[in-house]
């Protein structure tokens, strides 16, 4: 089967302030997400999950190897038709209603009209926000901000939705409701790949998981799997891999 | 088309929603309203320089609206980050550049659109005829000098880190070219060379803004310009607007996206 996110080899490096010497974000990192799959992408921060997840999304172009999405390099901006993004902090036009910010997106996609307000309807009723659809985004809470956020990452129906600590920030609510709005997509045949901290919530909706450290892959594999291997959960899997050492105040 | 266009629109709006270009709007609409309906020493004459005084003041106004409002449209995106849901969706930043262009111009041109309204009511209601085709004539000619000025700021707000110091330069650029420009070839004359080929070579770079500037010819109500002259100099307009847009692409297109 055709991996529907695929890295080979990638190296990200970046110059640290004016004159200092080159860092390595991500080092020969090779990916691959299978289509339908709830893909974790773990590591603790500075460990170039949002790195690669910029190259993955064309922000960043990499320093050697090449990314790839359906096949396409990401560099083609036509690599992005079929996915939906949904970055850690809420960056959109505060300026806009919820349904306008969706109307701007579903224009870009190139939705007629008819179906625009359709999806809009829709999508506004799954992340429950029907009520405010026409109060301006800055007078949104957090939770509703990131719910127009996932609200806009499915706009276009994608088949592979790219979420960057989905549930960063929310209550238990949010997580709870962000969890359910996932295990639908999977059940729906959506292929996600998403980085979160709460791993908790990673065994729970995860087919498969990568974890990451200073830029390098370390672990790759089915949640059920890795967690029969090492006798132990994904929290102390990944505190093993990262070199954790409990301190002696504990 | 269709998403510089979507971007056009989200541009459109936010000047829609921002109070602060209501501000210079209502300013310059009752300055021109005011000068309208004052009658000094009942010369009739007055009417011309009347007339003078409220072209120049839609002129600046509409410098101040078309370099503020277009210096802060791509530093926004990155300071607040919203470039990211942006390009995470199949847009190109050529796209974002041509969309952010159109919103500010076609903002400039609805302002346009109104100011010269209100200057021909005024004018109407102080001379007894209407003059539309010298004032249609000078709408075009000055919009389409603000797609180069607009196409210019564009450029400056990804060379210059900060909006403030992005505006101020292409304030002094803008006026420096509409108050020397067309001078430069006889200063030129007055030199030593290499000065003179310096100066030659300044004056056949910059856009000749001034040559849209028809402000006399609708003050002392005398004949247009040749339609063909008009094309002419919206190609000319056309051509630096193109340049200037595609010099920004190109910084644009290796640029760092968070500010």
């Amino acid at each position: 089967m055709d991996a529907i996110l695929k890295t080979d080899n990638l190296w990200v490096e970046y110059r640290a302030g004016q004159r200092g010497g080159a860092k390595v974000a991500v080092r020969g990192l090779n990916l691959n997400v299978q289509a339908g799959e709830v893909f974790g992408f773990l590591g603790p921060n500075g460990a170039g999950k949002t790195t690669t997840m910029n190259v993955l999304l064309g922000f960043v172009t990499p320093t050697r190897g090449e990314a790839h999405l359906f096949g396409v390099n990401v560099r083609e901006p036509i690599a992005r038709q079929r996915i939906g993004y949904l970055p850690e902090l809420t960056y959109y036009y505060r300026f806009l209603s919820a349904e306008e910010l969706l109307r701007f997106y579903a224009r870009i996609f190139g939705l007629t009209p008819a179906e625009t307000e359709r999806r809009i309807d829709r999508l506004l009723k799954l992340v429950e926000l029907e009520s405010a659809r026409k109060r301006l985004i800055k007078t949104y809470s957090k939770g509703m901000q990131q719910r127009v956020g996932l609200a806009q990452a499915l706009i276009n129906d994608p088949d592979l939705l790219i979420l960057d600590e989905p549930t960063s920030g929310l209550d238990p609510l949010g997580r709870m409701k962000v969890r359910e709005i996932i295990q639908r997509l999977k059940e729906e045949g959506k292929t996600v790949f998403f980085s979160s901290h709460e791993l908790g919530e990673v065994e729970t909706v995860c087919d498969r998981v990568a974890i990451v450290s200073q830029g390098e892959l370390r672990v790759e594999g089915r949640v059920a799997d890795l967690v029969r291997e090492h006798q132990a959960n994904l929290e102390q899997i990944f505190l093993r891999i990262i070199g954790y050492q409990p301190s002696s105040l504990s | 088309m269709k998403t510089p266009l979507a971007l056009a629109g989200v541009v459109l709006k936010e000047l829609y929603r921002r109070k602060d270009f209501y501000v210079l709007f209502v300013l310059t609409a009752v300055i021109t309203l005011l000068l309208a309906s004052v009658n000094f020493f009942n010369d009739d004459k007055i009417v011309r320089y009347l007339k003078e005084i409220c072209l120049l003041l839609i002129w600046i106004s509409m410098l101040v609206i078309a370099i503020v409002t277009t210096a802060r449209q791509i530093p926004a995106e990155r300071e607040s980050r919203t470039i990211f849901p942006l390009l995470a969706k199949p847009v190109t930043r050529g796209q974002v550049i041509l969309g952010k262009f159109l919103g500010c111009w076609f903002a400039c041109g609805l302002a346009l659109l109104i100011f010269y309204a209100f200057f021909t009511v005024v004018t109407c209601s102080r001379e007894g005829h209407w003059p539309l085709g010298g004032n249609l004539q000078a709408l075009w000619l000055q919009w389409m000098m603000l797609a180069i000025v607009i196409a210019l700021a564009l450029l400056g707000s990804l060379i210059f880190a900060a909006p403030s110091s992005n505006t101020t330069i292409c304030f002094v650029v803008v006026a420096g070219i509409l108050l020397l420009g067309g001078h430069l070839n006889a200063i030129a004359l007055q030199q030593t060379e290499p000065l003179t080929s310096l100066i030659y070579a300044v004056y056949f770079i910059i856009p000749q803004l001034e040559i849209f500037d028809v402000r006399d010819l609708v003050i002392h109500d005398q004949q247009l310009l040749g339609w063909l002259d008009c094309l002419g100099a919206s190609l000319y307009a056309a051509v630096y607007t193109g340049f200037f847009l595609l010099a920004a692409w190109l910084v644009f297109r290796r640029k760092p996206l968070s500010a």
